[in-house]
């Protein structure tokens, strides 16, 4: 005759949390909700408040009453309307430059690519998130120098006219591509490529290839797949790739400082506001603007359908 | 008559493994086809042959006497109902429906008017606006046929489409599918591993096993007429006497096959009549299916043969360790190919 094994009487507390799983729940949730409350948005609104005060132009001191003082000044200053647009400018093209150029890298790391060539893939797409940032960027402003190995390895294939050509385009050119817009987007595009391929790699790695077969089968060709199966699934993807592209950009202030000709951008603004120039409205003024515009995104998102596969 | 689809000595191979092995056979435009086997015998490999999914290593895929062997899928008169139904998510039913005429180019009323048509024969109307993930499994299949219907294909394929539905939406729709191919006259091709669902449904049946096939015949022949052993045990599950127990039942080393509802189990003081084939064992298991009982009899020899019963209320009924006496009539003995694979 073998032992039976006790069951265990449960304590009070162990029933009371069986017959009331939302104190469960409450219990389990309230020191997450109190860090994320207080430290995240809790931080984030104070900031966003600050934005509805004004500084004193004489005592340089914030005045501490509600105002739209701020922003009158944010849209009214042709320069600062000049910052907003261009840093607008380069996110849009910095999120579709990484578009164009990660879609056929997920879509190869997914649908093609050996499991062995896929781990690869992800490392060497992950690879130059793990290092610094810093090191990166200045990386950069080397290898996009007047003498930079970039320069260098161009003429040597006799394609100096070809750089030369591009830095004398009006807006985007200038002495170098360490000190133009074109050498900038580059390294932005750089930077931000990882955080769009991931998101488009697993939005595509949830179609399942049944799908893609169904549509050949039923007389598409891979064309016509790709435009009417592969790419309205992937969107999601796109569109959170994409969100991270473009609040990235908007957001930066380091690479703008680094690599690039001198027009200011957000970034920059927000830090020199609130930094040196201790005008702490202005910089609040300033970070709102790329929530409101990724709000926008957003909105023209879900309207044009990019989350209707979710 | 060219045959709607026709394979010549066709072998596919994935890695070091044949999973279609030198397979010949033939479809006649208007039959109802199925390939039965188990898993990984290579009945999905030869669907996907036909659909051009695969293309084949050696030997030859015709339609219609054209050789499609490396023709691509968008380019053959074949569809074809997935086993997941691979609906189009971001699409409705209606959309779904349409789809083969939208990437051929039709005008959108006439795709409109024609998918509400499809959806009327497979008794969707009510559905179109729907997206795939609001329906029901049953329904999901339905428009996973409209789908393929729509392009009035010469030849639908159709991979274990019933395997995802319980058992009574399942004989609902083995009775419709049959009804739709006799209206409207396509060659159906129809991979399964439920024999019992290849039997009712098709004209014709191949058995597969390994890469090969094993037999092809009228469910009928192949029920009645197994050739192999492996045939027998896979449709109906038969029992099979090969070396010496063949030997010492019929008095000839050749295999046979018997059904289990050819034998009858009798106390052992009973004598059979002369003509038939006896054995004795000991009952090792005694399952109820409502109309049958079914003993599983461990033979003194060794093996395990099944004997089923109907239901009538009376007879012998010998419980668990009971020695029984088996006997079967000589005719009812199917003589089976000696070696090959089981």
């Amino acid at each position: 005759m073998t032992a039976t094994v006790a069951l265990r009487a449960p304590s009070s507390l162990q029933r009371l949390l069986h017959r009331r799983p939302a104190v469960a729940l409450f219990l389990l949730l309230v020191p997450p909700l109190l860090w994320f409350g207080t430290v995240y948005l809790g931080s984030l609104f104070t900031l966003l408040a600050q934005s509805f005060f004004a500084i004193d132009e004489f005592t340089t001191k914030i005045v501490y009453e509600p105002t739209l003082a701020t922003y009158r000044q944010l849209v009214t200053q042709p320069a600062n309307i000049d910052i907003i647009v261009r840093t607008l400018v380069m996110a849009v093209t910095v999120t579709i430059a990484c578009a164009v150029i990660a879609f056929p890298v997920a879509n190869y790391m997914v649908r093609y690519a050996s499991p062995r060539a896929k781990a690869f893939f992800y490392v060497g797409v992950m690879l130059p998130m793990w290092t610094s940032y810093l090191v990166k960027v200045y990386a950069w402003r080397l290898i996009l120098a007047k003498q930079g190995i970039l320069s260098w390895a161009l003429g040597s294939v006799g394609l100096q006219g070809l750089l030369d050509s591009a830095l004398e385009l009006p807006g985007v050119g200038g002495p170098s591509l360490s000190s133009s817009y074109l050498g900038m987007f580059i390294v932005f595009v750089y930077m931000w490529l990882p955080y769009m391929i991931l998101p488009l790699a697993a939005a595509l790695e949830r179609v399942p290839v049944s799908l893609l077969q169904a549509a050949a089968d039923l007389g598409a060709t891979p064309g016509q797949t790709m435009r009417t199966v592969i790419l309205p699934l992937a969107l999601p993807g796109l569109a959170a790739g994409s969100v991270f592209t473009f609040s990235l950009t908007l957001g930066d202030y380091i690479i703008p400082s680094v690599v690039g000709a001198p027009g200011y951008f957000i970034g920059m603004m927000v830090y020199q506001q609130q930094g040196l120039a201790g005008n702490l409205p202005l910089a609040a003024a300033f970070s709102v603007v790329p929530i409101v515009l990724i709000m926008v995104y957003l909105s023209l998102a879900k309207r044009a359908g990019a989350f209707d596969a979710l | 008559m060219t045959a709607a689809i026709e394979f010549e000595g066709v072998t596919r191979v994935y890695g070091s493994t044949r999973a279609v092995d030198g397979v010949s056979l033939s479809i006649e435009p208007g039959e109802f086809f199925a390939m039965l086997g188990p898993s990984g015998s290579g009945k999905t490999t030869c669907l996907r042959l036909i659909a051009g999914f695969e293309s084949p290593d050696a030997g030859r895929v015709l339609l219609d006497g054209q050789d499609v062997s490396y023709v691509p899928p968008y380019a053959r008169d074949v569809n074809t109902v997935f086993q997941d139904y691979a609906l189009f998510p971001h699409m409705n039913v209606l959309a779904n429906v349409a789809y083969g005429l939208r990437v051929r180019g039709v005008p959108v009323s006439e795709q409109q008017k024609r998918a509400h048509e499809m959806l009327e024969l497979v008794q969707l109307a009510g559905m179109a606006k729907r997206s795939p993930a609001q329906l029901s499994g049953g329904q999901r299949q339905r428009v996973a046929l409209a789908r393929a219907l729509i392009n009035q294909p010469r030849v639908l394929l159709l991979d274990e489409p019933l395997g995802a539905l319980d058992l009574k939406l399942r004989e609902e729709m083995q009775i419709e599918l049959k009804n739709l191919q006799r209206r409207l006259g396509i060659t159906f091709v129809f991979v399964t591993h439920d024999q019992g669902e290849a039997l009712s449904m098709a004209d014709r049946v191949a058995v597969f096993n390994a890469g090969r096939i094993e037999q092809q015949g009228n469910p009928r022949e192949l029920y009645r007429k197994p050739a192999t052993a492996f045939v027998a045990r896979f449709v109906g599950s038969a029992n099979v006497a090969e070396g010496s127990l063949a030997q010492v039942l019929s008095g000839s080393a050749q295999p046979f096959a018997v059904r289990a509802e050819h034998i009858s189990v009798m106390p052992l003081d009973d004598v059979p009549p002369a003509w038939s084939m006896q054995c004795e064992g000991t009952v090792a298991d005694v399952q109820y299916h409502g109309a049958t009982y079914r003993w599983q009899v461990k033979l003194d020899s060794g093996e395990l043969f099944a004997a089923s019963f109907p239901d009538t209320g009376s007879g012998f009924h010998p419980v668990m360790g009971q020695r029984v006496r088996l006997a079967w009539s000589r005719d009812s003995a199917v003589p089976l190919a000696a070696g090959g694979a089981s």
